[in-house]
């Protein structure tokens, strides 16, 4: 019916779980019926392609792409890292988005109360195109903390939000990428409703000594992998 | 062999990177998906989000993705790309301009695919939007009969009968006795 490759599934013991208390918005928002069982299709198998009219050079340098009159403020930082499916294989031309707070923990959004300072050099939104070995680079300001209402004297840890496509719509991915050595992971009841310890490291960027510019940023390493092709029997 | 990279939610903070507006940075997708100029029928799909006490979601995003009038799902090259892209009012309210899409016979009534993200959502939920107006279609759909038909009409916009372009109108529910559809894929 399709010469398309069949997914491997959603893989549920890295993913969080839909509900979880600790995070109090799930309460009303997360999903009580069992999912429903859907063959793949031609609908989930394919995918919107973004060649390179949704990308320009400038969108993946976070600290050049909204400056008005100066420079943006903060700690500069370069994340990168590979875009590869469960099998190791590099995801080519795939559109990554980030956006994140700025350096004193606000975002540039109309819902954000934090009495903290916008800057009017940085958006903190960014994008980009994987290469043709998956790869991806951002230059950006490291983001701080900020607080929110989930629980007294609640802190979310700094985060990266990441949005990525792959080459069929259910590879979809939004997740956050952390920063090593940060003392509000442990408080985080986004980053640890995903149960699995080993799978929350995979939300944690590494400090990247290669990707460290001299004289210029600190490099963070963070690898994303997508749901890849359903493991099949050993063929000889 | 790898392991996937958890989910975690989008968050109440995307729009200034997914879905702008006129702060100069020009959005890859968004609510308009077709035109006058784009083959096929032109319709508008308005819906709202609704939490599990009924409350309207004001800060979701809901993600289209969907086939050509004549079917087949778009390629890089072709001008209707099949992806769109909202986010939700302070009516928990969002909408799309496109076009209704075709289906080919091995693929079931004609549908678009959506992606449900927001603050709360640990991990987005896949749902699909039938039309009202193929009944003969969608009583063939292997999806939709497969699905508990007290649940089935959450699936299926519908057309609302006005003059004009067609208007097809989908609640999404994320929990309670009204919960939306999700498909485990
Ligand atoms: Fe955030």
């Amino acid at each position: 019916m399709t010469s398309k490759r069949i997914l491997g599934p959603r893989d549920w013991s890295s993913h969080p779980r839909q509900a979880h208390p600790d995070y109090k918005s799930t309460l009303l928002r997360s999903q009580r019926k069992p999912l429903v069982p859907l063959p793949q299709s031609l609908s989930e198998l394919t995918g919107p392609v973004f060649g390179h009219f949704a990308v320009t050079s400038e969108d993946a340098d976070l600290t050049r792409n909204a400056v008005r009159d100066g420079e943006a403020i903060g700690e500069r930082i370069i994340v990168a890292g590979r875009l590869v499916d469960e099998a190791g294989r590099a995801i080519p031309n795939a559109l990554i988005e980030v956006w994140q707070a700025n350096a004193a923990g606000r975002y540039v959004h109309s819902q954000d109360q934090h009495e903290a300072p916008l800057d009017p050099n940085f958006l903190g939104a960014g994008r980009a195109l994987t290469d043709s070995a998956g790869r991806y680079r951002f230059t950006t300001i490291r983001p701080g903390a900020y607080p929110w209402r989930n629980h007294p004297n609640a802190w979310r840890p700094a985060h990266i939000h990441f949005s990525v496509f792959g080459t069929a719509f259910i590879q979809r991915l939004v997740t956050q990428m952390y920063f090593p050595g940060d003392p509000l992971l442990a408080l985080d009841p986004i980053f640890n409703a995903t149960a699995d310890a080993a799978a929350r490291q995979r939300l944690v960027a590494g400090y990247s000594t290669e990707l460290t510019e001299p004289e210029w940023a600190l490099g963070f390493e963070f690898d994303i992998v997508l749901r890849g092709p359903r493991a099949t029997p050993l063929e000889s | 062999m790898s392991s996937q990279t958890p989910s975690q939610t989008v968050g109440p903070f995307f729009s200034h990177a997914l879905t702008p507006s006129g702060d100069g940075h020009a959005p890859i997708a968004g609510r308009q998906l077709a035109d006058e100029r784009t083959p096929g029928t032109l319709i508008r799909i308005e819906g709202r989000v609704l939490d599990g006490a009924g409350h309207p979601v004001t800060d979701a995003l809901v993600e289209i993705w969907q086939a050509r009038h004549d079917g087949a799902y778009p390629e890089g090259s072709d001008a209707f790309r099949g992806f769109g892209r909202a986010s939700t009012d302070a009516g928990g309210r969002f909408w799309f301009q496109t076009v209704k899409p075709g289906a080919l016979p091995e693929n079931g009534a004609p549908h678009v695919n959506a992606a449900v993200f927001a603050r709360g959502m640990l991990n987005h939920a896949f749902t699909r939007i039938y039309f009202s107006d193929e009944q003969a279609e969608n009583s063939r759909d292997p999806i939709l009969t497969s699905v508990d038909p007290t649940r089935r009409k959450s699936l299926v916009a519908s057309l609302r009968d006005l003059v004009g372009p067609p208007v097809y109108e989908f609640e999404i529910c994320l929990q309670g006795a009204h919960e939306t559809v999700f498909f485990d894929v």
